[in-house]
């Protein structure tokens, strides 16, 4: 069973374009290695409006959360203040359709850290 | 050929279909999917259930002459009849109907006269599927399985009825735990059903850890259970494991609504399990599925299976493994007279209502498999017509009995193959290019290598419409050749079409309800005749 | 969004010396992205909660930037150190110039 559902596609070429200027923004052009930092995301949206994600970087002193296919890619950052018990969040984000979720990680060593999970925003229906 | 009835009831007995060689300390009694089945039906199994990625070739990826090889079943065998599509006409006239909420009835007690503390452990889509699971909003289900003496169970379907409805039930009505570890609460995002219980069986501490349906609200409308959120929660599940093994469990068993790839992906992952009760993909398997140590077991739906399974545990550590899938043949399986007074109680409030003929079928009319079904084929045609449609769209629900060709089509049978909490038939335009993001989506629900990304039933079926599927293509490439049968023409992505379809997930649908646009339908046909469905193309067949 | 702005926290109300505790807030507010047109076509003004800060006893314990994709009804989950008896402060900053906050107590014994 389908119901009728808006899309909100992105061109790809302009996303990719923003999601770096953001990036180059946050790490002011310094190198970002892949890794050393977690992204924690459902495979699948249960609702694309409102889809958990959770962010850990030990040793962080900031991490940036950015969704690549949304129409504006920035989405949150998160700064770690002297009272954080760990260098983690959790939050719920909009996500306009299927893409990639990035988390940028500013380390208090001054290296920045990548990593990006795929999330699938289906219509759904028809179940078992 | 075709069985004699005499020839087929001569070949069984309900001693030989309880026949077991008792081993070890501890059984387990699984039932799962019967979706609300209370009297015994005819149900065929899938011609199409393919399996992708690393699924191909496996089971429960086989089906008819490749199932039949795998597991030694005999051409017109009980089996055959009970597992597989092909013959399945003569088959039935032969063996008749299976399942029963009597008959299954009277398979526990045997097995608990066997062994009186065997578990009996419910896999979910139990209130969902019937007319009167609808009007009594699951109640007569409810009452049938405490009268069984499920001691508990996992969900699916169940939350359609809403959630209102089930905490009432799970609060009030039900006289065992309703278990769901991967259940949380959207606001806070904390626990909302409990995870597990431990039940000290034959000396052993026995723990079973229930997960429920991991795509609720996108396979069904999440307006319904609003504040509730699914997921596998794969960590979850592994924090549970770790949890009752510290509290002392000897044996892990997970009652999982998961779907059996899931399954197998979650077997791999999760060490720690001993034995997967699989569900919600309709899957009956002969024998247990070994994935790293952990035993699957498949026990079908509908009431057709019991499966038993027979537990050597020791020094907390499960040392051997027998189980055997019980078929519930009707007319060989003594009716239990308790459970056979509770369902008539149930069922004489809607008696004239279950029982009025609405025409005759000349066809087989069954749903199961990956594509279109004759009882969908009959749907969308009911669609077309009624609503006066262009394209007609039927959800790829694997529930749904089948009709064999010279019944009668009763209120009932139609109530078998629609009942549901949200049936209204709609009528709206989509463009082709939409219709394409359709098919796509939810091709990629059911056919993505991944497991986890498997969200749905099978593949929504089509009126009107012809396609080309090649399962192996990534989303966005499997759908090629859409054409409208009525012209031939190509669908053009850029004009609108009349669509007809039921079972939408958007709140606020509108439209009659699908029970009675199919009985509209099939008051004018009469006798209906549903040909083989030419209008979907499979790569590769 | 001035009006039905109704924060939430749920903080532990002990805790011992130097433990670690879990930390969840919810604010109900629409959130309005900037993204979205009324039934006229015209496009609804952005309008959402910018920024929430969390300290104990005045010193931070995480400093959040907000864009329009952080869903309805802000949701934050995170960690925090409690040195001592004291008092977490949480507060929400809107587009519209609003602060709203919230405090808890916890002790330390
Ligand atoms: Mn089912
Ligand atoms: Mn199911």
């Amino acid at each position: 069973g389908t119901g009728a559902v808006a899309l909100t596609l992105m061109p790809l070429g302009a996303a990719h374009a923003a999601t770096e200027d953001a990036i180059a923004a946050f790490t002011g052009g310094a190198e970002v290695a892949e890794g050393g930092v977690t992204l924690t995301a459902p495979e699948i949206a249960e609702n694309g409006n409102t889809v958990p994600i959770e962010v850990a970087a030990e040793g962080a002193a900031e991490i940036m959360v950015l969704a690549a296919g949304n129409p504006n890619p920035d989405v949150a950052t998160f700064k770690f203040g002297p009272l954080a018990g760990a260098r983690e969040a959790s939050t719920r984000i909009r996500l306009a359709q299927t893409q990639d979720v990035i988390a940028i990680a500013k380390l208090e060593d001054g290296t920045f850290h990548r990593a990006s999970q795929e999330v699938k925003v289906t219509i759904g229906g028809c179940g078992g | 050929g075709r069985w004699s009835r005499v020839a087929a009831q001569q070949s069984l007995s309900q001693d030989q279909l309880l026949q077991f060689d008792t081993t070890g300390n501890v059984t387990l009694i699984h039932i799962t999917d019967i979706h609300a089945q209370m009297v015994p039906v005819y149900f065929r199994e899938p011609e199409f259930n393919l399996g992708v990625g690393a699924q191909q070739g496996l089971v429960p990826h086989l089906t008819g002459e490749e199932l039949r090889q795998v597991y030694g079943i005999e051409k017109g065998s009980p089996d055959d009849y009970a597992l597989t599509y092909d013959d399945f006409v003569a088959l039935a006239q032969g063996y008749g109907k299976m399942g029963g909420l009597d008959r299954i009835a009277t398979v526990v007690k045997a097995i608990r006269a066997d062994r009186p503390d065997a578990l009996l452990l419910d896999g979910g889509d139990t209130w969902q599927g019937s007319l009167t699971a609808l009007r009594t909003q699951g109640q007569d289900m409810v009452n049938a399985m405490n009268l069984l003496g499920v001691e508990a169970m996992t969900s699916h379907w169940e939350f359609t009825l809403g959630i209102d409805r089930v905490n009432q039930i799970v609060d009030n009505e039900l006289k065992f735990p309703f278990l769901g570890a991967n259940i949380f609460d959207a606001e806070w995002d904390e626990p909302a059903y409990e995870p597990y219980q431990i039940f000290e069986r034959g000396g052993a501490q026995v723990a079973v850890i229930g997960q429920a349906f991991p795509y609720l609200p996108i396979a069904n409308p999440g307006w319904l259970f609003p504040d509730l959120s699914f997921g596998v929660r794969q960590q979850r599940v592994a924090e549970m494991v770790a949890e009752v093994r510290a509290k002392g469990a000897d044996v892990v068993v997970l009652l999982s609504h998961n779907g059996f790839d899931v399954d197998r992906k979650l077997a791999h992952d999760v060490p720690g399990i001993d034995v997967i009760l699989t569900g919600h993909t309709h899957d009956a398997l002969p024998a247990p599925v070994l994935v790293d140590g952990t035993h699957l077991i498949a026990s079908g739906s509908h009431g057709k299976f019991v499966s038993r399974v027979d537990l050597d545990i020791a020094d907390g550590a499960l040392r051997g493994l027998k189980h055997k899938l019980i078929p519930i043949f009707s007319d060989v399986i003594t009716p239990d007279a308790e459970m056979a007074a509770l369902v008539e109680t149930e069922r004489a409030p809607f008696a004239d209502e279950l029982s009025e003929v609405i025409g005759q079928t000349e066809s087989l009319l069954f749903r199961r498999g990956n594509f279109n079904g004759t009882w969908d084929d009959l749907i969308c045609d009911a669609l077309l017509s009624q609503r006066d449609a262009e394209i007609a769209l039927s959800p790829g629900f694997r529930w749904g009995a089948s009709v064999l060709p010279g019944q009668d089509i009763t209120r009932e049978d139609i109530f078998n193959a629609t009942a549901m909490s949200y049936p209204e038939a709609y009528r709206t335009e989509m463009t082709g290019e939409y219709l394409k993001i359709v098919m796509e989506d939810v091709a990629d629900n059911l056919f993505n290598p991944d497991p986890y990304y498997q969200q749905g039933g099978d593949m929504v079926r089509v009126g009107g419409l012809g396609y080309r599927i090649d399962v192996a293509q990534p989303q966005g490439s499997r759908i090629t050749e859409m054409v409208k049968l009525d012209t031939g023409e190509p669908i053009d992505p850029a004009r609108s079409y009349v669509v007809a379809g039921w079972a939408s997930v958007t709140e606020g649908t509108e439209g009659p309800a699908i029970w009675d646009v199919v009985e509209a339908h099939i008051r004018e046909q009469g006798t209906v005749r549903v040909p083989q469905n030419q209008s979907v193309s499979i790569n590769g067949n | 969004m001035a009006s039905g702005v109704k924060p939430r926290v749920k903080v532990p109300a002990t805790a011992t010396a130097g433990e670690v505790i879990t930390i969840k807030t919810l604010i109900s507010h629409t959130m309005e992205s900037g993204q979205r047109k009324d039934s006229d076509g015209n496009t609804i003004p952005r309008s959402i909660i910018n920024r929430f800060h969390v300290t104990f006893n005045d010193e931070t314990v995480i400093d959040v930037v907000l864009e329009p994709a952080i869903s309805t009804n802000p949701y934050f989950e995170f960690q925090a150190t409690v040195p001592e008896s004291g008092t977490f402060k949480f507060t929400w900053y809107d587009d519209d110039g609003s602060v709203y906050e919230d405090s808890k107590e916890v002790s330390v014994g």
